[in-house]
């Protein structure tokens, strides 16, 4: 995923011929550009990360200086040889489960997962008890008894007359 | 008849849940430290750059640990208050500066030597409290703001209430008002000083 802010920036460099905006990006990457295994890693796991100053944004996307600092640790982290879910637990430690953009499944987040498929089943279920009380409704409508035939027909024939 | 009621009802609940919703501050993230003992740091006293201190220094009495910086607009806010508590002197308040030059954003830090950083935090600091008062008992600076980290400090000021056995009971996102003092702090204060 591109981040939004790295497109923009590529947009305004495209309009106003300018590429200011464009060697910060470049320092900010420079420290692990040499492994770019690493520099994989640190993208994934920092896209998985929500920074918690501009809470709308992953700690990959975000400028923000906590965003620097935690991009800078987990650098850190990495060159010391720790695994993903290491670095991923270290996060969750300090700021809780609202730093991850996937919040895991237990108690008090069952309903954020359960929550779609509860509603889809509800309306599943509405929809089908619709159904069938509407062909039962259909099926309940008795076709008109000769006796009434004849009085439409009247009737009809009556408003065509007129 | 029944249908409309339904409907209604459905939308009352919608309200209710929306008004819920947008009443809540989504910057009052709960912190995972709650309950959790405060996290080791060895961090330069302001007052004397030479020496340090540690959570450890702190066991066998309840305080409060709030996180600052010269540089931000909250404290500024919380400041009088916190001035006002010290007064008081019931428990110790240490203050935690974070990332006192580095944070500011007026300086570009790839260009600062590590000494001149240090320097420089701990005049700005010292200069921030001469003029504002100075509530605190001690300040350790965090000049890399690594400690922050590990407090899970995203957004300046925020507090700790530690115990006795060194397990934090509390933490309050953003400035201190009269109000959060007096109905939330003191009370824990007191509960823990038993």
């Amino acid at each position: 995923m591109i981040s939004r802010r790295l497109l923009l920036t590529f947009v305004f460099a495209a309009f106003f011929g300018s590429t200011a905006a464009l060697p910060v990006a470049a320092e900010e990457a420079a420290p692990l550009a040499a492994d770019p295994v690493a520099e994989k890693r640190l993208l994934e796991l920092s896209n998985e990360l929500r920074c918690l100053v501009c809470q709308n944004q992953t700690i990959a996307d975000s400028n923000a200086e906590l965003a620097v600092d935690l991009r800078r640790e987990i650098r850190g982290m990495i060159q010391a040889g720790k695994t993903n879910p290491e670095i991923i637990d270290f996060m969750v430690v300090r700021y809780g489960d609202f730093v991850l953009y996937r919040p895991p499944v237990k108690g008090i987040t069952l309903l954020l997962w359960g929550g779609p498929l509860a509603l889809m089943l509800v309306g599943i279920f509405i929809l089908l008890r619709y159904l069938r009380r509407r062909a039962q409704r259909i099926a309940a409508d008795q076709p008109l008894s000769a006796d009434e035939a004849q009085r439409a027909e009247a009737l009809l024939k009556e408003l065509d007359q007129k | 008849m029944n249908r409309y009621f339904w409907i209604l009802g459905a939308f009352v609940a919608l309200v209710a849940l929306l008004a819920v919703g947008l009443g809540l501050n989504p910057r009052d993230v709960p912190s995972p430290l709650v309950g959790k003992p405060a996290p080791a740091f060895t961090l330069p006293v302001l007052a004397a750059p030479e020496t340090t201190l540690s959570p450890k220094d702190m066991q066998g009495k309840v305080w409060l640990l709030n996180v600052w910086a010269s540089w931000c607009v909250s404290c500024r806010q919380e400041h009088p208050v916190l001035v006002e508590f010290s007064k008081k002197g019931k428990v110790p308040l240490l203050g935690l500066n974070y990332k006192e030059v580095r944070g500011d954003g007026s300086f570009d830090m790839s260009k600062m030597p590590a000494e001149e950083e240090k320097t420089l935090a701990f005049q700005r600091a010292n200069q921030w409290l001469a003029q504002h008062g100075n509530p605190y008992t001690t300040t350790v600076m965090d000049l890399d703001g690594r400690v922050g980290i590990d407090y899970g400090v995203y957004g300046v000021p925020e507090t700790y209430i530690i115990d006795k056995a060194g397990v934090i009971r509390m933490k309050h996102t953003g400035p201190i008002t009269p109000d959060v003092l007096s109905q939330k702090i003191m009370p824990l204060l007191a509960e823990l000083n038993k």
